[in-house]
Formats: C-alpha cells, structure tokens, sequence
C-alpha cells in the first residue's frame, strides 16, 4: 500500500513540475496535504484515474490548465468577511490614513473582489476613498474579471449585509447595489479606484510601494518556505509606518520579519510595520 | 505500530461526548490530538474555552502552519478545514465538505495521507455521514479506527455511517473511550522504551 501512496507523490511532483515549465504557474511549494486534496477533486471532475493521466490532459491542452486554475485556486471569499477586522481597521488604521494626501493599498490575492469592494465602502465611509488607489491582485485571470464586473448572486445579501452591520457599517447596505433578477450590481463609483491585475505571488516581484497591505488567507496554501518568500516580497511592498493585514488564523509568529512589526490587533491580524 | 497522532470527529451531541472523552485523556497523554466539531460560525472562541474545563490537555484553536505537539487538543477553527502535514497543521477555506468546514473526512484523509498507520481515527455522535470516508481513508492505511457505540450516542447517524463504511477495529461506550486512547498510547511509549534499551 505504501508504494501506491509514494507513486502519488512521485506523479504530483512531476505534473507539478510540468506545470510550471510549461505554463509559469508554480505550485511546486504549495502546502500539499490540501493541494492534494483539490487535484484529486479535479481528476473526478475529469474522469481521470491517475496524476499521469492528468498531466497529459493539461500539458497538452491548455483549455485543460485553464480548468486546473478553475479547480485548483481556492476562491472563498465574501463581502464583510470577519466583520470584526473593518472595525479594528476602522479604529487603528483610518485615523493615520487620514492624515495622507494620496493612499496605495494592495490586495493581493483579491479572488472575485468582494473584500475590495468591502474595503472600498469602509474607505467611501470614512471619506478616503476619493484619494484612494486599490490595486487588486490574484495569479488568475477568470476572478479578477468577476471582480471587475462587481456582480454577485443575490442570495448572498442577507449574509452580506448581517456583515456590513457587523463590520461597523453606518448606511443600509442596499444603498450600495441594485437588484436586477438574482444578482446585484454594486455602485460603479465604488470600483473607479480599484486597478484590477494579475500577479502571482510565488513569482513575481515587488510593484510598488503601498500604504497598506492586506493579503488574506492566501499564504495558508503555502509551504513555510514560500510563505517566507511572500513575507519578505510583502514586507519590501509595503511603506514604513504602512499596514499589514493576514487572514484570522495566520500568524507572523514563525516568520523572520516579525521583530519588524507591532502587532496592532492579535484577533484580526493587523500589523504595522515599524523597522526596515 | 508506532501512532503519532489521535484525530477525532464530532457532530451534534458531539461536545458532550467530546468532553467526556477529554476528560478521561490525563496531561502527560502522549500523543497529539486533533478535533474537528461541526457548529456554527459565531462561536468562535466559545469552543475552546467549554473544552479546556473538561481537559487536562491544553486545548488551542489551531493557527496556520502551528507544530503538532503532544499535551496539546488541537481544534479546528469555525470556518476552515484542518489537515494535517509531515510536523505540523495547516488550514484551508476551500469549499464544504458533506456540508462541513471543518470537515472531518478533510482532517482523517489528510492524517492518514501523510501518517500512515500511525493514525487512531476516533468518530464520536452525530447526525451526518461526515468522518465515514475519512475513516475508511485511516483504515486503508493500516491506521486504528475507533467508533463510539451508537447506542450511547446522542446522534447515532455519525457512528452508524463509519460502523457501515468500514472495518472498525474498537466500538466502545463513551465512557471507555478516553480510557482506551490512554492505555494503547501508554503501551506504546513503554514498548518504545523497550526497543530503545536493547
């Protein structure tokens, strides 16, 4: 039986390793026990028996990768998601963003866009949006679309807006969307700030330099090693004084940056960096 | 066989079976342990302290990428699964699972994944079928599965579903199972000992 199983990695390796010769996409440091996981519901999904079989799918289709990209990138996500952390942002970041003329915020790993938009009501609220620049980022190209188009099934709203109150929101939240049969469209003036592009993590660089950066259950797909990467690329994006938020159940605890930040908010993860 | 981890599935009616259970494990309990018990959002937090009263053990709401210990019940945080890797945890926001996440058959599948035999696969009460394939993942790999008998459940639906997909090797009454994790922990640190001597 154990053999079975060592095959399995084995053929991950190598599809995985093809992948990324052949497409740029690298996942060869992903954290695999997960990864695992979703490659095997994609070979369901495609009637496939073996990674081998797979790897032959994709390397030789590219309309097969596009559906790996599909099945493989994790894209939960929800407007107001953790209400808790706009109301820790609210309170510990607006009132230094206050003070700036011009804001740059990176999110990075943004899937469809719905935490952008929920950060761009907070910042719409707080009177900064007029003078803020999102740049909204994810490796695939099929979400940053959706996000673009800021159009979201209406069933969600209940939930959605149970969170913008949550979050501290101080309008009623339909004043942000119209219903039009079962989607919503959010206002547009709430997208005129946000730049939508791709960029991967695992292999691109630093674009600029921002006053904030949120980057949000997207490194617990990670190994420890690129997540060290990622701090690093992080770190060097963002200003001095600038802020850093992670996903609730991350931690910069075992990263080497960690002396370089005050942790603001333990709970939602909010930190400032305050050493270069 | 050598386990190097328990994992533990729980549903509804679970938190009393889960905390009869630690309340049974004492301190020096030797091997790692790691819960998964379906609820809802909101009581995040909440869980972890309702479970550290029943437990010896120091009960954590596990972070992303955190060491897997012994002394320590490991639970999954509301809204993520948790698997586990070579020496540590990691989390994941991908989509439910039998309508779970946490779900416990992502928690069992990954366990038995990486660790082989050396896995004690404990499904406690419930009212789904969650936790079954991930205890038919265990016991395919030679792992220890253990069931709480259905007739001291609260919800038998969860025990009777693993009972029903696999070989179970121990169906016990509630109160027998945290005596049971302990002494077949126990035997093993002694015989290791044992080995090491020679």
């Amino acid at each position: 039986m154990a053999g079975t199983e060592n095959l399995e990695d084995l053929e991950m390796r190598l599809l995985l390793e093809g992948i990324f010769q052949q497409y740029g996409y690298d996942f060869r440091e992903y954290a695999p026990a997960s990864l695992k996981r979703r490659i095997r519901a994609y070979m369901v999904s495609e009637n496939l028996t073996t990674i081998s079989a797979l790897q032959e799918k994709i390397l030789h289709d590219a309309s097969g990768m596009n559906r790996f990209l599909h099945t493989v990138s994790v894209d939960t996500t929800a407007l107001f998601r953790d209400p808790g952390f706009y109301r820790s942002f609210r309170e510990k970041v607006v009132p230094s963003l206050s003070t700036h003329r011009t804001i740059r915020i990176w999110h990075a790993g943004c899937s469809t866009g719905e935490e952008v938009y929920s950060m761009a009501i907070v910042l719409h609220e707080e009177g900064l949006l007029e003078r803020t620049r999102i740049y909204a980022t994810d490796m695939v190209d099929h979400v940053l679309k959706k996000g673009k188009q800021g159009i979201y099934p209406i069933g969600k709203m209940k939930e959605y807006t149970h969170n913008y109150q949550e979050a501290g929101g101080k309008r009623s939240f339909s004043d942000y969307y119209t219903a039009k049969y079962d989607h919503v469209i959010l206002n547009p003036a709430l997208g005129k700030g946000i730049v939508w592009a791709q960029h991967n993590l695992c292999t691109d660089g630093s674009f600029n330099e921002f006053k904030v950066i949120l980057c949000r259950n997207v490194m617990i797909y990670f190994n420890r090693s690129l997540q060290a990467r990622v701090h690093d690329l992080l770190f060097e994006s963002l200003e001095i004084g600038g802020f850093l938020v992670l996903g609730n159940k991350e931690s910069l605890k075992l990263t080497s940056r960690e002396g370089n930040y005050e942790v603001l908010d333990d709970r939602e993860k909010l930190y400032r960096k305050v050493r270069e | 066989m050598n386990f190097k981890i328990v994992v533990m599935g729980a549903s509804l009616g679970g938190m009393a079976a889960l905390k009869v259970v630690l309340k049974a494990l004492p301190k020096d309990f030797p091997l790692p342990l790691a819960v998964v018990v379906h609820r809802s959002t909101d009581h995040q937090g909440l869980l972890v302290k309702t479970l550290q009263k029943s437990s010896a053990l120091s009960v954590v709401e596990v972070e992303d990428k955190q060491s897997i210990l012994p002394g320590h019940a490991f639970v999954a945080p509301a809204d993520y699964h948790l698997l586990v890797e070579e020496d540590h945890f990691a989390l994941s926001t991908e989509a439910s699972v039998n309508y779970a996440r946490p779900s416990i058959d992502v928690l069992f599948e990954s366990a038995a994944d990486c660790m082989g035999n050396q896995v004690m696969g404990v499904i406690l009460s419930g009212a789904n079928e969650d936790g079954a394939l991930g205890l038919v993942a265990v016991k395919r790999r030679g792992g220890m599965t253990v069931v709480q008998d259905p007739a001291t459940a609260e919800a038998r639906a969860m025990p009777e579903a693993a009972i029903a997909a696999t070989v179970v090797d121990m169906i016990l009454p509630l109160r027998e199972i945290g005596p049971f994790l302990t002494k077949i922990a126990n035997k093993r640190i002694a015989y290791d000992r044992k080995r090491k001597k020679k």
